[in-house]
């Protein structure tokens, strides 16, 4: 499976990989680059990952997610490169005979994306500057004294 | 003590800081990441502003900072992981 893509995510794609007749329930997350007016306005946020690590690990996650829910199908995209605002940044589609693996499948393999894939973002701000933020949008900080 | 060659990689804004995405660095084996990481901070200018205990990965796995590392293996330095 090509789980990193530089282009749009086609969620119809996903959804034709995870199709199967024994599959009634079918979920799907998309995260999509949201503005931030507070903060001067984000046009975009440009997506870099160490690619063969994060490969890896969507297959590992993948692998955790086909052994807690057997009869669910996984499909994921995450995209790099630059994501303007509104579009999707990471699709992933589940389907399983009933609702509520597909819902947990779904939500079990975002959350371990946000917390193992080693993919960075920066922020671009509507004035022209580009900043790297953390997991929570906030300013990245490094730096034993704590300098951005 | 025999000495080891391990691949340093750094990524987004830890290869900004570091001047480079990627480096060969001689360590004494049996290392540690946390030696590695001691290592780096020593040979590479910029990398005096990375964190003391970084989010390190050793041949693309998540690793903790006590994990061994040998001769020939890869070494990531990972900033905050932001996927998604």
């Amino acid at each position: 499976m090509t789980f990193l893509t530089k282009d749009p995510i086609s969620v119809g794609a996903l959804l034709a990989e995870v199709a199967a007749p024994h599959c009634g329930g079918t979920c799907v997350f998309l995260g999509t680059v949201r503005d931030a007016p507070q903060d001067g306005g984000v046009t975009g946020i440009e997506y870099t990952a160490y690619e063969a690590m994060a490969v890896a690990e969507f297959d590992r996650l993948l692998a955790e997610a086909r052994r807690r829910w057997p009869e669910a199908r996984l499909a994921i995209r995450h995209r790099l490169g630059l994501v303007p605002t509104e579009e999707a940044s990471i699709a992933i589609a589940a389907a399983a005979p009933h609702r509520a693996a597909a819902f947990e499948a779904c939500r079990y393999v975002i959350e371990e994306v946000k917390k193992r894939l080693p993919i960075w973002k920066k922020e671009l701000r509507a004035d022209g500057t580009a900043l790297w933020v953390d997991p929570e949008g906030r300013p990245a900080v490094v730096g034993p004294e704590g300098t951005p | 003590m025999a000495t080891g060659t391990v691949q340093v990689r750094f990524f987004a804004r830890y290869a900004e800081l570091a001047g480079c995405e990627t480096t060969s660095l001689s360590v004494p084996v049996p290392a540690t990441v946390a030696d590695v990481v001691r290592r780096v901070r020593e040979a590479i200018p910029g990398a005096v502003a990375l964190p003391e205990r970084p989010l390190a990965a050793v041949n693309m796995r998540h690793v903790k900072l006590d994990s061994p590392v040998g001769d020939g293996d890869e070494v990531a330095f990972l900033p905050p992981v932001a996927g998604g």
